[in-house]
């Protein structure tokens, strides 16, 4: 059912290609209407972001399931639907989507000089793509949006990217392609298993929840959405694609990158491995979290020594995911809900950083921190933006970045603390780096000659960053405002879990075979009785 | 004494009219270009463009309902099945010619009577191949289509690659029409019939052939016929040059078209009627497939020159396929079927794109001709990227979709393992599909390559319906797919 008269999350999805399609027959040859396709394109991102607005006015808060459901057949014959729907969980990772590309839009306004046209055109199938996976309910539906990012992704790194912009525009293809191949075979797996014990398959998210998989199976197919997740998270050791397609990318790539696409990983855990698989996915949390904590030290020591500042924002992506990651995996509701708030705040705080190197990048041309120095005294407008982002960053209280990190600790302290520890030392480390950075960039003496004459920052980029300002402190003096909206889709995820976990459980403990031996008659048997026990 | 009565109810016609239509037309062109005159012009083009339309006309208004019936003493099977194939075979033709309307300019012979003669017989023998319900029919069918395609083959006369190609080609073929004869003797020998259905209902009676050795090599040898046609490995050694070599309107033809029929015959005249026989082929052709898979995707990923490239390419997507022959149920067929025609538009898309390229007499095949074509020709790129990313299988295109069935019909079937070869292999290809896009997008032109396009309405038209074609079977599959589950289920 859908709160509103009319499809908004199908209308939210199709918007951005509209526009995209209105700018196909603006002409551009030699530039001539860059300023009309740039303006078109803000404005209808700005539209979008307006009608995702209204997603929050209807979005009821006490409602745990979907909400703003549509669906609609699609391939009769293999019970393909196209079914979308939002909850508590994907409702802010939506409006983050929305959000970012007008900034995204803006930040590129001088700096994307060539091909503008092709440039907004891939920013709003991009925008497409990004919100079609975060509200698809169906799984090939989710695929298909899935992959289909790629290709806007690829282009923005190819094309306006720097100089290594082609072997990592290629990297980050194969690199999630590959990933994504084996969660096909294993969306295709969990079809063809739902037609065997139900004898009606589905792809349909919300069934696939209820159906009952044999545990030696679900550890299968875990791993293979797992890998193309841990992939895109990145968790390390798959991460080192991450790293050169931040770099080469163009800013708004960057932020477009950091902010939204890195949290389809972690989303697609959330939505996808955990409640599927509770069994093998609880079985492999030392393994995640294992990786995640390995992430969060490597990404802030690599950070720590990065000359480039692009590069340093980009180590520090891995090790604020591996919090995220570590707050889910956590399963409590501080960890979940303090993992989905690290999301948002990553998405924020990194945007903003990638749109402030992006800012001097294009004025200098060097992004290396030892060409800057004293910044503060030239460009004291800047310097206010790069404090508070870097603030935030580091989780100063009165910042986002502050509510996410003490719920995270808060979760995992109480579920494993021995993680706690580490994650805290993380922490430090966090702080060390990117203080420093600010301090080499901003304080001391200017020593190069070329930065004394560098103007601040313009009304466009004031007009850019001021949003993200605001929804820094927004979101850390008020994160209730947002908290309130996922509590009860976080905790009947929670609920769900554990309730499914304990029943595959008794189903092992009752069962003395190991799991991998069982044939799958007798694990058949077994599920129905788990099944009827577990319902009374 | 009995007078010999000689009848054929009309509708026996109408089962073979596309056929009929076509070879008319390939008479009339022949005739045509006896006038030199009426050679000059691109006039026989384009009577071939509106004969191969007629025919494409004719196979839909009049194939699809009714009831299967066969005609001709049971040589020709008209059901849902031959619908299918004649339809994407008719349009296989079609979008031929009109690649060829816009790649004659530049080649003086193409624009012979010979030439779209030779296509259109070609065409009548791949459609004869698949509503074949003879054996005898379908090994004339066969090789009229291979003749004739040899010849095409080697029709750049003055260019050595080109007679290379086609020596290549048809030594090789004789030997698969040798070893496929060899086959049909040996199933004739054991089964006592030549008769497709016939041949089926014996082997259903007589369940203890199965273990006559002589029905065994028959299989094998017809199964190495079918592999030379549809290259799969090790019958592929002669793709790669033939595609090369051959002109580039006629790579495409070849590509699709002789796949199709092959393909077709390959369902039609084993997988169906020897379907009890499905133990002894299905290690074989496990291993095939994951052979074929492999070897084509990973020798496409060295290569420079981009028919080279598609030729190796089109050697992987037959062993994709080859996975719905290994599950062999009848959605796998339908997989095939699906998957047969989403390759027919996007192959022969990219080998337009690939044919735009030409000029007077100069080929540009290397991959890195394609730079800055991305952005000098936004449309071109565009629809060429479409192709590639289909190939490649990246959804929302009809390639992705082709995979997503044979491949859920394989893991259905319980084929895991042979599945995740299959994926792995997709990711290689994407390697070097993107390499494409890579260089087409991201690269700047080279100063020294000054290649301008010459697009005439004709490949406009190819290359719009073809793009077109991909994107609506990748994003509504369903009419497409009950196209082909509809001519999977009516099978004689």
């Amino acid at each position: 059912m859908n709160q509103f008269s009319f499809p908004i999350l199908s209308t939210l999805i199709f918007f951005p290609l509209l526009c995209a399609v209105l700018l196909i027959f603006i002409r551009s040859e030699g530039g001539e209407n860059d300023e009309l396709l740039r303006k078109t394109a803000l404005v209808g991102s700005i539209i979008e972001f307006l009608i995702s607005l209204l997603l929050l006015v209807r979005f009821n808060a006490e409602n745990p399931g979907m909400q703003f459901v549509e669906l609609v057949p699609w391939v009769k014959s293999f019970s393909m639907n196209y079914y979308v729907g939002l909850d508590g969980i994907s409702l802010w990772l939506v409006l983050l989507t929305t959000f970012f590309v007008p900034l995204c839009i803006l930040c590129s306004w001088t700096y994307i000089k060539e091909k503008t046209k092709y440039f907004l055109i891939s920013m709003l199938f991009l925008e497409t793509a990004m919100i079609g996976t975060f509200v698809s309910l169906d799984l090939i539906l989710f695929y298909i949006f899935w992959e289909f990012m790629l290709i806007p992704m690829f282009l923005l790194i190819g094309v306006w990217g720097g100089e290594r912009r082609i072997y990592s525009a290629v990297k980050f293809f194969i690199y999630t392609a590959a990933g994504s191949i084996f969660m096909l075979v294993a969306i295709i797996y969990l079809y063809y298993y739902s037609y065997k014990t139900t004898g009606a398959g589905t792809f349909n998210l919300l069934d696939l929840y209820n159906m009952h998989i044999p545990i030696s199976a679900q550890f299968w197919l875990c791993a293979a959405f797992s890998l193309a997740f841990a992939i895109k998270v990145p968790l390390f050791p798959l991460h080192t694609w991450l790293p050169d397609a931040h770099v080469e990318a163009p800013t708004a790539g960057s932020v477009i990158l950091a902010a939204i696409l890195l949290k389809m990983g972690t989303y697609g855990y959330l939505r996808f491995s955990m409640p599927l698989f509770p069994y093998a996915s609880h079985q492999l949390l030392p393994v995640i979290a294992g990786l995640a904590i390995a992430g969060i030290i490597y990404g802030a020591l690599v950070a720590w020594v990065q000359p480039d500042m692009k590069k340093l924002v980009a180590y520090s992506s891995v090790s604020h995911l591996g919090y995220v990651m570590l707050g889910l995996f956590a399963l409590n509701v501080q960890g979940i809900e303090g993992g989905i708030y690290q999301m948002l705040n990553h998405g924020v705080n990194t945007g903003a950083l990638f749109l402030l190197v992006g800012m001097i990048y294009e004025r200098r041309h060097t992004r290396l921190m030892d060409d800057f120095g004293g910044l503060a005294k030239i460009m004291p407008v800047f310097a206010t933006f790069l404090m508070i982002a870097t603030l935030a960053s580091v989780a100063v209280p009165g910042t986002n970045g502050f509510v996410g990190e003490i719920l995270i600790l808060v979760g995992v302290f109480r579920s494993y603390p021995v993680l706690g520890v580490f994650a805290v030392s993380g922490m430090v480390l966090g702080v060390v780096y990117m203080l420093w950075m600010y301090q080499r960039v901003m304080f001391g003496p200017v020593t190069e000659e070329a930065n004394r004459k560098l103007p601040d920052l313009n009304t466009r980029e004031i007009v850019t960053m001021v949003p993200i300002a605001v929804l820094i402190f927004v979101m850390g003096i008020f994160p209730g405002l947002f908290l309130r909206k996922m509590d009860a889709s976080v905790n009947y995820f929670i609920k769900q879990y554990q309730s499914k976990y304990e029943m595959y459980t008794a189903e092992k403990n009752g069962n003395s075979v190991p799991a991998a031996l069982q044939n799958v008659v007798n694990s058949e048997a077994v599920s129905r009785e788990g099944l009827i026990s577990s319902r009374r | 004494m009995e007078t010999l009565k000689f009848i054929l109810p009309a509708a026996d016609y109408v089962a073979v009219l596309p056929q009929i239509i076509l070879v008319a037309t390939a008479l009339v062109v022949l005739v045509m270009s006896v006038f030199k005159d009426l050679a000059k012009a691109s006039l026989i083009g384009h009577v071939s463009l509106a004969g191969s339309a007629l025919a494409l006309a004719a196979v839909v208004f009049t194939g699809s309902g009714g009831p299967p019936f066969s005609s001709f003493s049971g040589m020709v099977l008209t059901d849902r099945f031959s619908f299918f194939l004649t339809l994407v075979i008719c349009m296989i033709i079609v979008l031929t010619v009109l690649v060829s309307l816009n790649y004659q300019k530049f080649y003086e012979n193409i624009r012979t009577g010979e030439y779209y003669a030779l296509v259109l017989f070609a065409g009548v023998g791949m459609i004869f191949m698949a509503t074949a319900g003879n054996l005898i029919l379908l090994f004339v069918a066969l090789e009229t289509m291979s003749i004739s395609i040899y010849a095409l083959t080697g029709f750049h006369k003055d260019q050595l690659k080109s007679g290379e190609a086609a020596l290549k080609y048809f030594l090789l073929g004789a030997f698969g029409s040798a070893f496929l004869l060899y086959g049909f003797a040996f199933v004739y020998g054991a089964t006592g019939s030549l008769d497709i259905i016939k041949i089926a209902s014996f082997i259903q009676t007589h369940p203890q052939i199965l273990r006559f050795k002589f029905l065994v090599a028959g299989l094998v040898l017809m199964t190495a016929g079918f592999g030379f046609k549809i290259s799969m490995v090790p019958f592929h050694m002669w793709t790669p040059d033939t595609y090369e070599g051959a002109p580039t309107s006629i790579t495409g033809f070849m590509a699709t078209g002789v796949k199709a029929a092959a393909f077709a015959a390959l369902i039609r005249a084993i997988l169906v009627p020897l379907a009890p026989m499905q133990e002894s082929w299905i290690p074989i052709m496990w291993l095939a497939a994951v052979l074929t898979m492999t070897v084509g995707n990973i020798i496409a990923l060295a290569q420079d020159n981009i028919k080279r490239m598609l030729a190796y390419s089109s050697i992987a997507h037959a062993g994709y396929i080859l996975l719905g022959f290994v599950a062999g149920t009848n959605i796998a067929q339908a997989g095939m079927l699906f998957y047969l025609m989403a390759y027919a538009f996007m192959n022969i898309g990219a080998f337009a794109v690939v044919a735009l390229l030409c000029k007077k007499g100069e080929e540009f095949n290397s991959i890195s001709d394609f730079a800055g074509l991305g952005f000098k020709y936004p449309a071109v790129g565009l629809v060429m990227s479409v192709f590639l990313l289909s190939l490649a299988g990246i959804p929302p295109t009809g390639g992705f979709m082709g995979k997503f069935y044979i491949f859920t019909e394989a893991l259905r079937s319980g084929y895991v393992w042979l599945v995740i070869a299959a994926g792995v292999n997709s990711v290689i290809s994407i390697y070097y599909y993107l390499r494409v896009v890579v260089v087409m997008y991201f690269q700047p032109q080279a100063a020294g390559n000054q290649i301008s396009l010459a697009v005439s309405p004709e490949v406009v038209v190819a290359l719009a319906a073809t793009a077109t074609a991909v994107l609506f079977m990748g994003i509504f599959p369903s009419y497409f797919w009950s196209l082909a589950s509809n001519s999977i289920f009516s099978l004689m």
